[in-house]
C-alpha cells in the first residue's frame, strides 16, 4: 500500500523533457498530418502554394473550423451534437426574418438570432442532462426539428423557401463588415471569418488550459460519476458547453447571411459530420477527456487543403469524394499512429 | 436558477426595447408590403367538380425551384377548382411509394416528374390499370410517353445545355467551367453534356457540394485561381450563381458568370451585369400547366403535344430582359 503510493508521488513529480511533453500532446499527430497533407498537395497541385489560393484555403478552412473549435470542446466533455449543422442555418434564417419581418434594423435580428442559438444549445444541454438520454439520441432529435422548422417556418412567414433579401436595409452593411468583409494584406484578400476562427481557437485554449472550466471539462469527458463525486458541476459545464456550439453556429450563421444575403432553408444539413470530422482528426476521442482546440483547427485546416486541393490539383472530378476520404483516413491513420508512438515513449 | 431567470429576463428586455427602437427605414417587409398591389384573390373560375390532383415530385427538402412549380401548380388549381395535394422526396424509391398513395387515394388525376424513371415505372402502370390519367412534368420527356402519361410538360436538359453551349459561343468564350451542385443528378450531368455538345471551347465540370455555401464559393474560387484561362463559369441552379460571382471576385479573375434558372437575385444580377445570361426553363409553367392539361383532359379530353413533349424551355433571358421579370421573380412566380 505504502509502496504503491510512494510511487504515485514520483510519477507526479517526474521531469519530463520538452519534447516528450510536446509528444503528448493530442494535436502532434494532426499536425502531422498537416504538414504530410501540405506538402502533398505543393508537390502535385502547381497554384497551391499562391498566397491567393492559400486564402481560399484558409477560408474554406475558417467556415469549417468556427464551428470545429466548440464541437471539438464539446467532444472532449463527452459528448457530440448532431444538430450543428442545420442550427448555423437556424441561426441565419432568424436573424434575416426577425428584421425583414419587423422591418428593423438587422443589428437587432442579430442580436435575436445570438438569444435562440444560445437556447437550442441550452435546450440540448438540459434535455441531455435531465433525460440521462444519449446525446446522440437528444441531438438527431434536435437536428430533425430544426431542419423541420427551417423549412416551414421560412415557408410560412416568407412564402418561399427561401428568406428574402435585407441587403436594402438599415445596419446591413455594418454586419457585413464585422460577419463577412474581406481583409485585403499584401494584394490578397482575407476573409474576416479567419480572425473569428483564430481568436475562438485562442479563447477556447484558454478555457481549456488556464480556466477552472477547463478541468471541469476534462473531467466531465473522462468520468462524469468521478467528476461528480469531486465537485465538478457536470450539469453546468454540459449546458454551457451546448451554449457554446451555439455561439459558433451564430457566428457562422452570420457570415453565411451576410455574405450572401438570402438564406436557403435547406441548407446545412450533413455538415454537422465534418466539424465532428474536423476534431476528431484534430486529436478528440470520440468517447471524450482528450483533444485540444488548436487540434480542431488543425483538422478543419487538413479538411480545407484537402477539398481545395483536389481542385487545385484538377484531378478528375469523378474521384472528388473517393480522394477527399482516403486523404482524410490517411490523414486520421497518421494521426493514431504518431499518438500511439508518443505514448510508448512516455 | 434565480439569478439565470434574472439575466434572461434584462436579456429579453433588451432585444424587446432595441427591436423597438432599432427599426429600419430601409428595406424590409414594410417596404414589400407598400410595393404590393392589392391584387384579386384567387377564386375558381369554373364549376367543374371539385376534382383532387396530386403532384408528387423527386425534390429535395427546401428547393427553389420546385417552390416555384408547387406555386404556378397551386395558383391553377384555385382557378381550375382542384383540390392539390403536393408532396416531394429526392429518395426514388420514397417518391414512388407517394405515388402508391396517391393511387389509393383515389385521386382524379398524379402529375409526377421522372428524375428516376425506373423507379416509377410500376407506379405509373398502377396508376395507369387503375385508369388514373398521369401527366410528367421536368425530367422524364424519353420515358413519359412509353409508361403511358398524357403529356409531358418540360425542358430537355441536354437541349437546355446545347443551348448555353451557343450562347457561350455567340459571346466568344473559349475555357468553359460547368458547375454542378448535386453529385450523380442524373439532369445535371445531362446538362453539362447539352454544353459540351454545342460549345467549340473546352468545358470542365466541378463537383461543388451544394449544401454549404461557403464550400461551393471556395470550390470555385480554388478553380479560377488554377486554370487562369478559364472565361466562363456555368452554375446549374440560379442561388449558385450569385455565389459564383463572389467567388469570381475572389479570385480575380475575369471570367463570366451565367446560369440555370431565374430568382431575384440573378434578374438583379443580370441587370447590373455581373451576370452574363441564363437559361430559364419556366418552372412556374412547368406547375400551372400539368394541372391545367389535366383539368382539360377531365372536362374535355384534351391532350396537348401530339405525342410529344410541350417544351417550357430553354428560354435565354440576358440583360435585355431582366428589367421586365424582376418583379416575377421578387412574388416567386419566375
Amino acid at each position: 500500500m505504502n509502496a504503491t503510493q510512494v510511487k504515485a508521488a514520483d510519477e507526479r513529480i517526474l521531469q519530463t523533457s520538452p519534447l516528450r511533453k510536446l509528444l503528448g500532446r493530442p494535436e502532434l499527430g494532426s499536425v502531422v498530418g498537416a504538414i504530410a497533407v501540405f506538402v502533398f498537395f505543393a508537390f502535385f497541385a502547381d497554384s497551391f502554394l499562391h498566397a491567393a489560393s492559400l486564402s481560399t484555403v484558409l477560408y474554406a478552412a475558417s467556415t469549417i473550423g468556427i464551428m470545429a473549435v466548440p464541437v471539438a470542446l464539446l467532444m472532449i466533455g463527452g459528448e457530440f451534437d448532431l444538430s450543428a449543422g442545420v442550427m448555423v442555418t437556424s441561426s441565419a434564417l432568424v436573424s434575416s426574418m426577425f428584421s425583414y419581418q419587423m422591418t428593423a434594423n438587422v443589428w437587432v435580428g442579430v442580436g435575436v438570432s445570438l438569444l435562440v442559438t444560445l437556447a437550442i444549445g441550452a435546450f440540448n444541454g438540459f434535455m441531455l442532462t435531465r433525460t440521462k438520454l444519449p446525446s446522440f439520441i437528444i441531438t438527431l432529435g434536435t437536428f430533425l426539428m430544426l431542419t423541420g422548422l427551417n423549412l416551414g417556418f421560412t415557408k410560412l412567414v416568407d412564402g418561399t423557401v427561401s428568406t428574402k433579401s435585407i441587403a436594402d436595409m438599415e445596419g446591413f452593411p455594418s454586419a457585413r463588415d464585422v460577419f463577412a468583409s474581406t481583409i485585403t494584406i499584401g494584394g490578397v484578400g482575407f476573409k474576416v471569418t479567419i480572425l473569428w476562427w483564430l481568436a475562438l481557437v485562442a479563447v477556447a485554449s484558454w478555457i481549456l488550459l488556464r480556466t477552472r472550466a477547463g478541468n471541469w471539462i476534462f473531467a466531465v469527458g473522462g468520468n462524469k460519476d468521478a467528476a461528480r463525486a469531486v465537485g465538478v458541476p457536470v450539469t453546468r459545464t454540459k449546458i454551457g458547453l451546448y451554449m457554446g456550439v451555439g455561439l459558433g453556429a451564430w457566428i457562422s450563421g452570420q457570415h453565411l447571411l451576410f455574405s450572401y444575403d438570402v438564406v436557403q432553408s435547406g441548407e446545412g444539413v450533413g455538415n454537422e459530420l465534418i466539424y465532428i470530422i474536423a476534431a476528431v482528426i484534430g486529436g478528440c476521442l470520440i468517447t471524450g477527456g482528450y483533444g485540444s482546440a488548436v487540434g480542431s483547427a488543425v483538422g478543419a485546416f487538413i479538411f480545407g487543403m484537402t477539398s481545395k486541393g483536389i481542385v487545385f490539383a484538377e484531378w478528375n472530378p469523378d474521384w472528388f469524394k473517393f480522394f477527399l476520404g482516403a486523404m482524410l483516413l490517411l490523414a486520421t491513420l497518421l494521426n493514431a499512429w504518431v499518438r500511439k508512438r508518443a505514448e510508448a515513449t512516455k | 436558477m434565480a439569478r439565470f431567470r434574472t439575466w434572461v429576463g434584462i436579456a429579453l428586455a433588451g432585444a424587446l426595447s432595441v427591436s423597438l427602437a432599432g427599426c429600419s427605414s430601409t428595406g424590409g417587409k414594410r417596404a414589400e408590403d407598400a410595393r404590393k398591389a392589392a391584387s384579386a384573390e384567387g377564386r375558381a373560375a369554373v364549376n367543374t367538380p371539385r376534382w383532387t390532383f396530386a403532384m408528387i415530385t423527386h425534390s429535395g427538402d427546401g428547393d427553389t425551384f420546385w417552390d416555384i412549380v408547387q406555386s404556378g401548380a397551386e395558383q391553377a388549381a384555385v382557378k381550375d377548382n382542384i383540390n392539390f395535394l403536393y408532396s416531394h422526396d429526392d429518395e426514388a424509391q420514397q417518391q414512388a411509394q407517394l405515388v402508391n398513395a396517391a393511387i389509393d387515394k383515389k385521386v382524379d388525376g398524379i402529375i409526377v416528374t421522372l428524375a428516376k424513371p425506373d423507379a416509377m415505372k410500376s407506379a405509373l402502370a398502377r396508376a395507369h390499370k387503375a385508369g388514373i390519367p398521369v401527366i410528367t412534368v421536368n425530367s422524364g420527356s424519353e420515358e413519359s410517353k412509353e409508361f403511358g402519361a398524357l403529356t409531358h410538360v418540360g425542358q430537355d436538359e441536354t437541349i437546355a445545355g446545347e443551348a448555353v453551349g451557343e450562347e457561350l459561343n455567340e459571346r466568344g468564350r473559349e475555357q468553359a467551367v460547368c458547375v454542378l451542385h448535386e453529385q450523380g443528378n442524373v439532369g445535371h450531368e445531362q446538362r453539362c453534356d447539352g454544353v459540351e455538345k454545342t460549345f467549340d471551347g473546352k468545358v470542365q465540370r466541378l463537383y461543388v457540394n451544394g449544401t454549404s455555401m461557403p464550400d461551393v464559393q471556395s470550390a470555385i474560387e480554388a478553380k479560377l485561381q488554377t486554370d487562369k484561362s478559364v472565361d466562363a463559369v456555368v452554375t446549374l441552379g440560379a442561388p449558385y450563381a450569385d455565389t459564383a460571382v463572389k467567388a469570381k471576385q475572389g479570385a480575380g479573375s475575369k471570367a463570366e458568370i451565367d446560369t440555370f434558372d431565374l430568382n431575384a437575385k440573378v434578374a438583379a444580377g443580370l441587370a447590373d451585369g455581373t451576370l452574363g445570361f441564363a437559361v430559364d426553363q419556366q418552372p412556374y409553367l412547368q406547375g400551372y400547366e400539368a394541372v391545367d392539361l389535366l383539368w382539360l383532359y377531365r372536362y374535355n379530353a384534351d391532350v396537348l403535344g401530339g405525342g410529344r413533349p410541350v417544351l417550357t424551355g430553354p428560354q435565354i433571358i440576358t440583360k435585355d430582359d431582366a428589367a421586365a421579370l424582376a418583379d416575377y421573380t421578387k412574388r416567386g412566380t419566375r
